[in-house]
């Protein structure tokens, strides 16, 4: 939490952005929570790729709800402004904040307790809206500030710290992103950075609304054998279908891939994302065949990550809407007020 | 006709008993603005079922040359066109009034008054000579009574037929066949009655000056000049019709002209979780936002109204009341959320609550909303009901000032900020309680702050230390003490007689305690009428409880919420204070009022 303040040292040597910023300038306060939680790599992962974006923070709006993986935001980007919600509600805030001024980065983090239960409805309705923002799901099957009850997500057979064994299926936010209409639905593991930067900086830049379910073991409530949310049931079962590798325009593409298994795809501000296949896997582009892959993965035991869809529609909520360019919160009164001649002339009508 | 039929000049109720979806409400808005155009004051409620089609509904006009406008409480004069309701309608007609009635079909003869005049008409059975299509033969109908009236009470013609080429413009086809139905209605009024009635209108010049418009449609209007951009909502009776109205202002004033790209923006939310999630969302980011909704909205919204008490982002509610509890009825009127708005949400929390008596105080009172919220950076209510909110009003016309500009309250900007060396979000810097915010995206460096309902400092902090926890909540508490100095104060109306009797009432009791204090002091009985139109209260309310011996509260609901607030927030002695409550749904009208006040003072006479 905020009262923490790192110790703020500045290398001389610390590798600069093309805003001039160093990582430093992306980390926020010092986290609380437990030594060994995914939520912490995952907040890592966020601050590298702001920093490698060049982001500038104050242009982010870092919003969240309530359990571990929402205190988060309080742990990256100390220089953003930062909405730490009510339960599962964060969506709504998010939409509410990005009507006023679009001209912001919004990331969301939540978790599986705050989205899948209380927040689904805010969730699904929020992606429907093609909301401009990066919603990521700090994914662990558990509650976590509360010790460990099954959250949504738990799988069926998942055993509970104390034995209790889930017989409630659970709620897929990769499938259920997709049956909705999201246009960029990913999967990630807190342990995976390599995997995850990528994701998250093609998320950002996505327009519309981008998922990033992220499978992020609780150390403390859900991390020992008969858990399918644990570290190692995690690498055993990860099967990453799509590698994603975020290439800006400005960037010729350098890395290293055999040939056959790589396809680019073109972003709408003209930066690429460059996918490389693991084997011969379905159209990322194809709502159905991402859902049965996803599907049919899970029923074998794996865990399906990567980019696992892309949809078409780029528009996001303000071009379906017509809003102006400008931000409402800075449209000047002048232009907002009929003025009492119009006032008049309209009252003239209601006589 | 029997001659003991009474003569009402300009003075009596005319009421429509129909079945919902016929198409009434069009002729009831002609018969009313009719009359409004002849210069006669009127006032038109509509009681409507919560349902769509086939139950029954009446809309209640009140012709007044004198100018009251509450609900009368009785009818002269009753159109009734529901078989189902046909008993009851005719019962409800004072002695010495007039019943309207369909005689296409025979009527029972059990079902008649010898006290009353009863008029037929063959509504259906002309209709169906004259139309063709099976809708228009219903809807036509009610234009044809609407013929009648106009003969039976006198009505400009000309006026009538201007009105029906204004309301029809955009669909001249209808024009001619509604002129046609008023004028079917007409010659077999006028071949059969001796018309006019002795209750009738005859022209004045009293609405010079005035509008009609209904308090939702006020609202929205505020809103707009206001300088609102994003509205969130989710529809609920009786407050849809504030967004929609919203909506239409919208589209007219808020689109650019070359682009067509809109400068608002309205989200149907999921819900009403959903809608003050995204007002708060657009508030914190700097927009004026609001929502309208009613008294379920407002237990829904109850969590995310602590927490904007809490962290301190300004927000404006509409909250259009209607009958509670639970779905309660939900097309009926009372005044029910005055404690679920006053202390909305749990732990510690006190909100600002404004309650406007009329539309046109709806209007005003939404700008004032607005002004409020981002000065005090608070939720501000504005508590109507549905009685305002639904109902066409006669108004003085709004006025507006162009020099008005939007108070933002204590925002830094990026020139501000880069003048402090660092930006706490929480301090008291003024001693009035009220802290510096700053929007996101302003300064590179400075000023971002992080938004949190859970335990903070002065500083933005989050803690868990008592000390600090409290002395926020004292602030926020001096906060509260600075916003009763803002609000609209508390209006004081005299008797004419110095008086030891006072009556405090509230919102859409209004025009029914004006009529009454008037009635009672033709009889010598006079009070002292406050209206408070504010919570906080100001050091007024205080004052007028304390140089009062006897205090009535009037007010909508069972539970005496006003007064109970009254005895939470100010020192009066309890004995003091007589409640008089109306709760049945219907607009409270004068005789009630009237009637409780002589009780009480004749039972205290008697002691």
């Amino acid at each position: 939490m905020t009262y923490i303040r790192k110790p703020r040292i500045v290398h001389s040597g610390l590798e600069r952005n093309e805003l001039g910023l160093t990582l430093r300038d992306y980390e926020g306060g010092m986290s609380t929570l437990c030594a060994g939680c995914g939520h912490d790599s995952i907040t890592a992962a966020i601050v590298q790729a702001f920093f490698e974006l060049s982001i500038p923070p104050h242009k982010v709006a870092k919003m969240s709800g309530i359990g571990c993986s929402s205190k988060t935001p309080a742990y990256f980007l100390s220089a953003s402004h930062g909405f730490n919600s009510v339960h599962g509600r964060m969506p709504s805030v998010a939409t509410g904040a990005n009507a006023a001024n679009r001209d912001l980065y919004y990331i969301g983090v939540s978790g599986d307790g705050d989205s899948l239960s209380i927040g689904l409805g805010q969730f699904a309705h929020a992606l429907r809206r093609k909301l401009n923002m990066l919603y990521l799901i700090e994914n662990n099957g558990v509650y976590g500030l509360t010790k460990g009850q099954f959250s949504a997500s738990a799988d069926v057979g998942s055993r509970a710290k104390k034995g209790e064994v889930n017989e409630q299926p659970p709620i897929d936010p990769v499938v259920l992103a997709i049956s909705q209409g999201c246009n960029f639905v990913a999967r990630g593991f807190s342990g995976d950075k390599r995997q995850l930067v990528p994701l998250i900086k093609a998320g950002l830049l996505n327009p519309g609304f981008g998922m990033i379910d992220i499978i992020s073991p609780c150390v403390t409530f859900n991390d020992h054998e008969g858990s399918t949310k644990s570290y190692a049931y995690t690498r055993e079962h990860q099967h990453e279908a799509v590698h994603a590798d975020y290439i800006p325009r400005r960037q010729e593409i350098e890395v290293d891939y055999e040939a056959g298994e790589v396809a680019t795809v073109e972003l709408h501000d003209g930066n690429k994302l460059l996918l490389k296949k693991a084997e011969a896997v379905y159209d990322l582009r194809d709502r159905a065949a991402a859902i049965d892959y996803v599907i049919s993965h899970h029923r074998r035991g794996e865990i399906v990550t990567g980019m696992l869809y892309m949809g078409r529609d780029e528009r996001e909520m303000h071009d379906v809407s017509n809003t102006t360019r400008q931000p409402l919160m800075s449209l000047p009164y002048e232009t907002l007020c009929p003025g009492a001649d119009a006032l008049a002339e309209l009252q003239r009508g209601m006589r | 006709m029997p001659d003991s039929q009474k003569n009402r000049l300009n003075d009596f109720v005319i009421k429509v008993a129909t079945v919902n979806g016929t198409g009434s409400a069009s002729a009831n808005t002609l018969l009313m603005k009719s009359i409004f155009r002849m210069g006669v004051p009127v006032t038109g409620k509509n009681f409507f079922p919560s349902n769509i089609q086939g139950l029954p509904t009446w809309y209640e006009i009140r012709v007044s040359g004198d100018d009251w406008r509450a609900r009368a409480g009785h009818v002269d004069i009753m159109v009734a066109l529901n078989a189902e309701t046909y008993q009851r309608d005719m019962e409800e007609v004072e002695s010495g009034g007039v019943l309207i009635y369909d005689s296409t079909w025979p009527r029972h003869r059990q079902l008649n008054r010898t006290d009353i005049t009863i008029l037929g008409v063959p509504l259906a059975k002309m209709c169906n000579e004259n139309f063709e299509r099976a809708r228009e033969r219903i809807l036509m109908k009610n234009m044809a009574c609407v013929g009648a009236l106009v003969a039976l009470l006198d009505l400009d013609m000309s006026v009538v037929e201007a009105l029906v080429r204004d309301t029809f413009a955009r669909k001249e086809k209808l024009i001619e066949g509604n002129l046609k139905a008023v004028h079917l209605g007409y010659d077999y009024a006028r071949e059969h009655f001796r018309c006019p009635l002795p209750t009738r209108v005859t022209p004045l010049d009293r609405t010079q000056g005035h509008i009609l418009i209904d308090g939702n449609s006020a609202a929205a209007l505020g809103c707009l000049y206001a300088g609102a951009t994003v509205g969130a909502w989710y529809p609920i009776t009786p407050s849809t019709s504030l967004m929609d109205a919203f909506k239409a202002f919208c589209e007219r004033y808020r689109v650019d002209r070359e682009t067509g790209a809109h400068n608002y923006l309205i989200l149907q939310a999921e819900d009403e979780l959903a809608a003050i999630g995204m007002v708060l969302g657009a508030g914190w980011a700097g927009a004026r936002a609001f929502t309208p909704t009613s008294g379920p909205g407002i237990s829904l919204m109850s969590e995310f109204i602590g927490f904007a008490y809490y962290s301190e982002i300004p927000a404006v509610i509409f909250d259009v009341q209607r009958v509670g509890p639970s779905t309660g009825m939900p097309t009926r009127t009372q005044q029910c959320d005055l404690m679920a708005a006053a202390y909305a949400s749990h732990g510690d929390t006190r909100h600002v609550v404004l309650f406007p008596a009329a539309p046109r105080e709806c209007f005003e009172f939404a700008v004032t909303a607005f002004d409020l919220a981002e000065d005090l950076q608070t939720p501000v209510f504005v508590l109507s009901d549905l009685d305002i909110g639904m109902n066409d009003w006669m108004c003085r016309e709004f006025q507006w000032d162009d020099t008005y500009r939007p108070r933002r309250g204590k925002v830094l900007d990026a020139e501000a900020l880069e003048k402090m060396e660092r930006f706490h979000r929480y301090l008291d810097v003024d001693g009035d309680g009220i802290p510096y915010r700053t929007y996101p995206g302003t300064h590179p460096s400075k000023g971002a702050y992080f938004v949190r309902g859970s335990g903070h400092n002065k500083f933005g902090g989050y803690t868990e230390d008592s000390d600090e926890y409290q002395e926020v909540m004292d602030r926020l508490r001096r906060k509260f003490d600075t916003a009763a100095t803002m609000v609209p104060e508390a209006l004081e109306r005299p008797a004419k007689s110095p008086t030891s009797l006072g009556l405090v009432s509230i919102g859409s009791c209004d025009n029914a305690v004006l009529e009454a204090l008037d009635r009672l002091a033709r009889d010598g009985v006079h009070l002292d009428y406050l209206r408070v139109r504010a919570f906080p209260f100001g050091r007024e309310v205080q004052a007028f409880l304390d140089t009062h011996e006897r205090v009535f509260v009037v007010e909508q609901n069972r539970d005496a919420q006003l007064k109970s607030l009254l005895l939470l927030e100010t020192d009066v002695e309890r004995s003091k204070l007589s409640s008089i409550l109306h709760y049945n749904g219907l607009p409270i009208d004068c005789h009630s009022i009237e009637q409780a006040i002589t009780r009480a003072i004749a039972r205290g006479a008697a002691a």
